[in-house]
């Protein structure tokens, strides 16, 4: 019988040395007799094991990790084909208890199969979700989707099946489906590791989607930071395609639907939906006033689904299990699964889908196992740049989105960045403004000018010159644009800004600090459009 | 980076009308043109201007918004080195200093050599092996003032 290894080619796994485990394991079976084969798998989201080295024997996949090239000739000389013992091995892959304590749902595959096998996909439940659709009424499958209470994973928690079904009321002889995979936000990487790593159930989500909205052309949005993901989508679509599980005639449907993955250009705002569509129009990424909803008048001024790769992702097994299947996970308005991505300053930093509802401090402590430098936790910021810094004292907070903004916080795309002591939270208050004016596509003032002067009015706290009138003015700029900012970018940079100041006081409290060394700045030079 | 060509206004065009019948056709055709010549000569703006049937301003627009377009030609090695929160929380900012001193440049800027351009990126999608970095198109964790050394070096060795 042939054995199995497994070796994950996800980005992430690859930036810590996986594709020279890889190689140094080809050459190990070159040199050695037996049936042996190598896959390159998906991660399975445990990256302070990666690169981790899979090996699967009749009692399971055995995990190795973390592996490094000079340590594959001894893996082999224990006897690690048959899963024998090592230094480095883990035992079996799902007992881990990082793992074995989550609820894959969008996640079930990534990592256990060869992300570009149709036969694998299909293997592990692949598909099913599509024939169930095409089984059924637009309407019922919108009635699926709105029924299992999913919520757009994308930061902004919208109901995915009333956006659906108002794509579905609007008629039109063109509609289109687009894939947000712009997922710029610091601490995320869920979106990457499902296109790397199961980029099929991505194409069957966005194909579920055309057939119940009526839309026969897809397009994936994908950041231009992410080429190891456009590489898989690519390959992935030409595989559908020649399979019959896109074009025309999709699966025997009678129904077509094509699409394809356009990259972005390095813009942080074009994330946003509306400047994403005007990105894909081949325009500058500046946003649109709404209304018109994109569902009303999107692409082209078309209806337009609009998604994260998530929620998109998520599709496939609520139409393979049912509405109902998905619904009775999670929490209160908050359905199903989130998946949570632990980075920054934590020990085991890594991918947990788990039932909306755990804690925040259950996530960082129970499964990653708190800082990774052993210095005591002091903030965390969850939802990217645009999500609010939380002190130790707010860690019982439930993953929730409504629990989260009763904290005057904001949940995301479910990225958790963990900052030990040493953070200065001034110093990322400032950041965020920073952020913001390099960021902002510069059509509405609050957000293009109050970003710049934010900037210079922590720099003047930080300074201690007027302290506490300059306070009370970055209180004034922030109220400014979060009413009068059109889009989330300037809307939402008060809330790390202010939650800096509300939870950290003493941070802006403190004695200036000398004036500049030699060194005049490590900020961005603004950009050309300035 | 050796398959980047030196500029050709009718292999440029060549590129352009590929692609000129895209929806949207614009973004993936300047990024055609960068892949092809490492960036975008002030020279094609009015090929795509007319190609197109859309004004030069337009085209000038799209290029200068988008942080990934440069008219003129990067380093022989691009390092994009991500300054976001997640990496900022593991020590970045300490290590970028460090690349910027050793290679005498601040971050958007160009070795006077031409071996290496140094930019700033938000996210690389690693946050959970921060710091990340990007030395030409490949993705790094765990990067410390050591590991982007290491990575500097091997790059010059292979320049």
């Amino acid at each position: 019988m042939s054995v199995k290894i497994y070796v994950p080619c996800d980005a992430a796994a690859v930036s810590v040395g996986a594709d020279a485990v890889a190689r140094a394991i080809a050459e190990q079976i070159a040199s050695r007799r037996g049936d042996v084969s190598l896959i390159r798998n998906g991660s399975r989201g445990m990256f302070w094991l990666e690169p981790l080295v899979e090996v699967e024997t009749p009692r399971g996949r055995i995990a190795y990790g973390p592996v490094s090239a000079d340590t594959v000739p001894s893996l082999f000389d224990s006897g690690f084909l048959e899963g024998k013992a090592h230094k480095l091995c883990l035992g079996l892959t799902e007992e881990i208890p990082f793992l074995k304590n989550q609820e894959r749902l969008t996640f079930a595959r990534c990592g256990i199969t060869d992300p570009l096998s149709l036969s694998d996909y299909m293997a592990h439940g692949g598909y099913r979700g599509l024939e169930n659709a095409i089984k059924l009424t637009p309407e019922a499958i919108v009635e699926e989707v709105t029924n299992s209470g999913l919520r757009g994973r994308g930061g902004a928690g919208f109901p995915t099946g009333i956006k659906w079904k108002t794509v579905l009321n609007t008629p039109d002889d063109q509609k289109y489906i687009v894939c947000n995979a712009d997922e710029g936000d610091s601490g995320t990487y869920a979106d990457r590791m499902i296109m790397e790593g199961d980029p099929f159930v991505l194409i069957e989500g966005m194909t579920i989607a055309g057939m119940a909205v009526g839309a026969t052309r897809g397009y994936i949005y994908l950041r231009s930071e992410y080429p190891n993901a456009f590489r898989t989508l690519q390959r992935a679509i030409e595989i559908a395609h020649s399979k019959g599980y896109l074009g025309e005639n999709v699966a025997g449907s009678g129904k077509s639907f094509d699409m394809e993955v356009r990259l972005g250009a390095g813009a942080y705002i074009c994330g946003e939906e509306t400047s994403l569509l005007e990105s894909l129009e081949g325009k500058r990424g500046q946003i649109r006033f709404k209304p018109p909803l994109p569902a009303i008048k999107g692409l082209f001024g078309k209806p337009t689904v609009v998604n994260n790769v998530i929620s998109l992702a998520t599709v496939p097994i609520i139409l393979d299990k049912g509405g109902a299947y998905y619904r009775d996970f999670g929490m209160g308005k908050s359905r199903g699964t989130l998946t949570i991505q632990l980075a920054g300053n934590i020990k085991h930093g890594g991918l947990v889908e788990k039932a909306f509802g755990l804690t925040l401090r259950q996530a960082i402590y129970d499964y990653g196992g708190g800082t990774n430098s052993g210095r005591p936790l002091r903030a965390v910021q969850v939802g990217g740049p645009l999500g609010a810094y939380f002190p130790e004292s707010l860690l019982d907070t439930p993953l929730d989105y409504e629990a989260f903004a009763e904290k005057k916080g904001m949940l995301g795309h479910g990225g958790v960045v963990v900052f030990d002591d040493t953070v200065d939270l001034a110093h990322q208050a400032r950041f965020a403004m920073e952020f913001c004016a390099v960021e902002s596509c510069g059509k509405c003032t609050p957000c293009r000018i109050g970003s710049t002067r934010g900037v210079e009015v922590i720099d003047k706290i930080i300074a201690n010159q007027d302290r506490t009138q300059n306070l009370e003015l970055l209180n004034d700029l922030c109220e400014v644009m979060t009413d009068g900012s059109l889009c989330a970018l300037g809307g939402l940079i008060p809330f790390p800004v202010q939650s800096a100041i509300r939870h950290f006081p003493q941070d802006f409290d403190k004695p200036a600090p000398p004036p500049p060394a030699a060194r005049p700045n490590n900020t961005q030079e603004s950009r050309s459009w300035t | 980076m050796s398959s980047i060509q030196s500029w050709d206004a009718e292999r440029a065009l060549e590129r352009i009308r590929q692609l000129q019948h895209l929806p949207g056709g614009l973004l993936p055709i300047l990024h055609a043109l960068q892949e092809e010549f490492g960036y975008i000569d002030k020279a094609a703006i009015p090929l795509i201007a007319d190609t197109l049937n859309i004004s030069k301003a337009e085209v000038h627009g799209v290029i200068s918004f988008y942080h990934d377009f440069r008219h003129e030609p990067a380093g022989r090695h691009m390092l994009k080195m991500c300054r976001a929160e997640s990496c900022q929380s593991m020590g970045c900012e300490r290590m970028i200093r460090h690349v910027e001193d050793r290679l005498g440049v601040k971050l958007g800027e160009t070795t006077r050599d031409g071996g290496f351009t140094v930019e700033p990126v938000y996210c690389l999608g690693n946050c959970a092996l921060s710091p990340a970095v990007m030395l030409d198109g490949k993705l790094y964790g765990r990067v410390s003032a050591e590991v982007a050394d290491f990575l500097i070096d091997s790059a010059q060795r292979h320049a």
